[in-house]
């Protein structure tokens, strides 16, 4: 089953879909991603290197984790800006969990029921009071990411106890890091969820429109509940990530993340409208923004230019679009004037 | 009118704004002496007029996150020209931070206006491109005090009648948009193209040009802020106001303008930045640790944002027999 509905299968249609399937945004990403490669290795000796790339994962694996959620949270016409706030309250819980003498296990789950409940919050507070979820993200992004400083101030948690740095710094398998292999495993876990369950497929429905989903017998106040609180237990698994590959805590951690993750997103052809998108666009997305950033500081460009190539990527995703269509339709109207 | 006063929502936010002041007073008599009061107002100023610019972006359905960013780049490209040609006159810095300010709204609201793409998007983008762009400027180093020219820092301290010129400013533009945003069309105009984007259209207003003239002012009066913001703490870098687009769009929800567009007074939005401004100023006094001060901020937007979701926000839309159809059916 694909997800896009077959059109009426007379042979000439069967072939303009099937090119019009060619030129998705999907394989235009891919074409970039070989680009970036095939520059970067031609400009660093280093780039091809399978444990440089290795390393290079680690900058987008966390991000990437929440993404995925996001992913689906854009698609049903919603968002939440709180996602980094929520990896500081969760990581500022772990530490203080850890620092009274909790094992492993106990430490991680606590960062994952912090992140549900952060989430959850969120959620209730969309659905049980019909507040847009941008507004009530701000003031949730300040209100977790203040708790941390309550509970923390300035100081800074060191100590975990043993093994926990295998979240953040081991290995599986030769040069795939668990960070990795995590990700792989929730892109798969996400693909099917919205690409091959009914779950998904009113994700989709809701994002495209609210109101008929609710008539149809969609629980869209429940549907939208859960995807803030996955949103919100990938944040508390992040920030596990996170917290471990760092060594210690701090209420600042992972600032500004919220921007970059959504970047990902609209980078992936996330429509931020809702109702369209597709999570393998998303995964690609990731990639891309990973290879851009390594290459780049492979060729030791600041992480601040980064930034500026990555707004300028962002824009000319949504742009280019709406530039074409605008092109086409000229060219029509004046192919109706030369007539 | 009295009671029609007390009961609007500018009324219940000016008496907790009140209510906070003087009960900080009761513990700190010096809080609400007319020196600090004044000087509340002056600190909050730069705030005020963000949030007055925001407000408009906010009006016409959009949002405005490159606000911080437009402030740290006009910060320290004036900070640098004045750094280089100390000589310059000050109307003439002033004139070019207003007009750069200017440009980098003109950026957001074109590609808003003409293209029509969603302007979270657009503005997420500049802001990452225009805080790039002041590493860039600078090449990260910071222009610090003993580099700028007596008069760029002394003009916003420079008192009339016991407030500093900043706070003057912060009035002057109050007074403009109360004016503008009652008494003039192209205010009016900001009101309909986000009441009702389509009701707007076959009336004549053009939506889009509407919402360019919204990005237009957020941008020239955030290059003014960058200035002041500059010349106010005395040192420009690449970090200035690094996340207070965040603190801007807050103080207009807290004063009650709808995120969704039409729904909004210059009133509400001065008050919810003076409320920031008095939770800001007053935390210290009462001894509360500043570490408290981001999760306070964050709770009282959740506060009044519900506040806002369950009172009588449909007043303006009182056109609909049912008023509340509208909203039960955009909400589900």
């Amino acid at each position: 089953m694909d997800t896009t509905i077959k059109k009426s299968a007379t042979p000439d249609s069967m072939f303009t879909s099937k090119l019009q399937g060619l030129l998705r945004w999907e394989s235009f990403l891919v074409l970039i991603v070989f680009l970036v490669c095939v520059m970067n290795s031609y400009l660093s000796p280093y780039f091809l290197d399978p444990w440089n790339l290795s390393d290079a994962t680690f900058n987008f694996t966390e991000k990437a984790l929440i993404a995925l959620p996001m992913a689906m949270l854009i698609i049903a016409k919603e968002i939440d800006i709180s996602v980094a706030a929520i990896i500081s309250l969760s990581s500022t819980l772990m530490g203080l969990v850890a620092q009274m003498g909790a094992p492993v296990y106990a430490v991680a789950l606590v960062g994952i029921l912090a992140g549900a409940a952060c989430g959850l919050f969120n959620g209730i507070l969309v659905t049980r009071f019909k507040i847009p979820s941008i507004v009530v993200t701000i003031g949730t992004m300040s209100l977790f990411r203040g708790i941390s400083y309550i509970l923390l101030g300035d100081q800074v948690v060191r100590d975990y106890p043993d093994g926990f740095e295998f979240f953040g710094q081991g290995y599986v398998y030769w040069v795939f890091s668990f960070e990795l292999v995590l990700f792989a495993f929730f892109a798969l876990v996400f693909y099917w969820l919205l690409h091959r369950t009914t779950f998904g497929r009113y994700t989709y429905a809701i994002g495209n429109n609210p109101t008929a989903s609710y008539y149809s017998g969609i629980k869209v106040d429940k549907h939208r509940l859960i995807l803030f609180t996955l949103v919100g237990v990938m944040s508390g698994v992040a920030s596990i990530l996170l917290t471990s590959r760092l060594g210690s805590t701090r209420p600042s951690i992972a600032m500004g993340w919220e921007l970059s993750i959504i970047t990902m997103v609209v980078l992936g052809g996330v429509s931020i409208l809702g109702g369209s998108g597709t999570i393998a666009g998303v995964v690609l997305a990731v990639i891309l923004m990973g290879l851009v950033t390594f290459g780049m500081g492979l060729l030791n460009i600041p992480g601040i230019v980064m930034t500026i190539i990555v707004g300028v990527m962002l824009i000319t995703v949504v742009s280019l679009p709406v530039l074409i269509t605008m092109y086409k339709t000229s060219l029509k109207r004046k192919e109706a004037k030369a007539l | 009118m009295l009671k029609r006063l007390i009961y609007s929502r500018e009324g219940v936010l000016s008496i907790i704004v009140l209510a906070m002041f003087f009960g900080v007073g009761v513990i700190s008599p010096d809080f609400i002496s007319l020196s600090n009061s004044v000087s509340i107002f002056n600190d909050t100023s730069i705030l005020i007029m963000l949030a007055l610019g925001q407000m408009l972006v906010i009006l016409t359905r959009c949002i405005d996150l490159s606000v911080a960013a437009n402030v740290a780049f006009t910060g320290m490209f004036v900070a640098m020209v004045n750094q280089y040609f100390p000589e310059l006159h000050m109307s003439l810095l002033i004139f070019l931070s207003l007009f750069i300010g200017a440009l980098l709204g003109a950026i957001n609201g074109l590609f808003v206006w003409l293209l029509k793409v969603p302007s979270i998007v657009i503005t997420l983008g500049t802001m990452s491109i225009y805080r790039g762009a002041t590493f860039l400027l600078s090449d990260g180093a910071w222009v610090n005090s003993h580099q700028m020219s007596e008069s760029f820092i002394g003009l916003p301290r420079y008192e009339i009648l016991s407030m500093p010129v900043l706070g003057w400013m912060a009035v002057a533009a109050i007074i403009l948009f109360f004016w503008a945003m009652k008494f003039s069309v192209w205010g009016r105009n900001f009101y309909s193209a986000g009441g009702n984007p389509m009701a707007a259209f076959y009336s004549g207003v053009n939506v889009g040009k509407v919402q360019f003239y919204a990005f237009l002012v957020s941008g020239t009066l955030s290059g003014l802020c960058g200035y002041l913001w500059v010349s106010r703490f005395a040192v420009a870098y690449v970090d200035v106001a690094n996340g207070f687009e965040l603190q801007v769009i807050a103080a207009c929800v807290i004063g009650g303008v709808s995120i969704v567009g039409g729904l909004g007074s210059v009133v509400g939005c001065v008050i919810g930045a003076l409320f920031i401004g008095v939770v800001n100023n007053a935390l210290p006094i009462i001894g509360v640790s500043p570490f408290w001060q981001m999760a306070i901020s964050g709770l009282v937007i959740i506060i009044a944002v519900i506040a806002n979701a369950t009172s009588g926000k449909d007043k303006a839309r009182i056109i609909l027999r049912n008023p509340n159809a509208n909203d039960e059916i955009r909400a589900n």
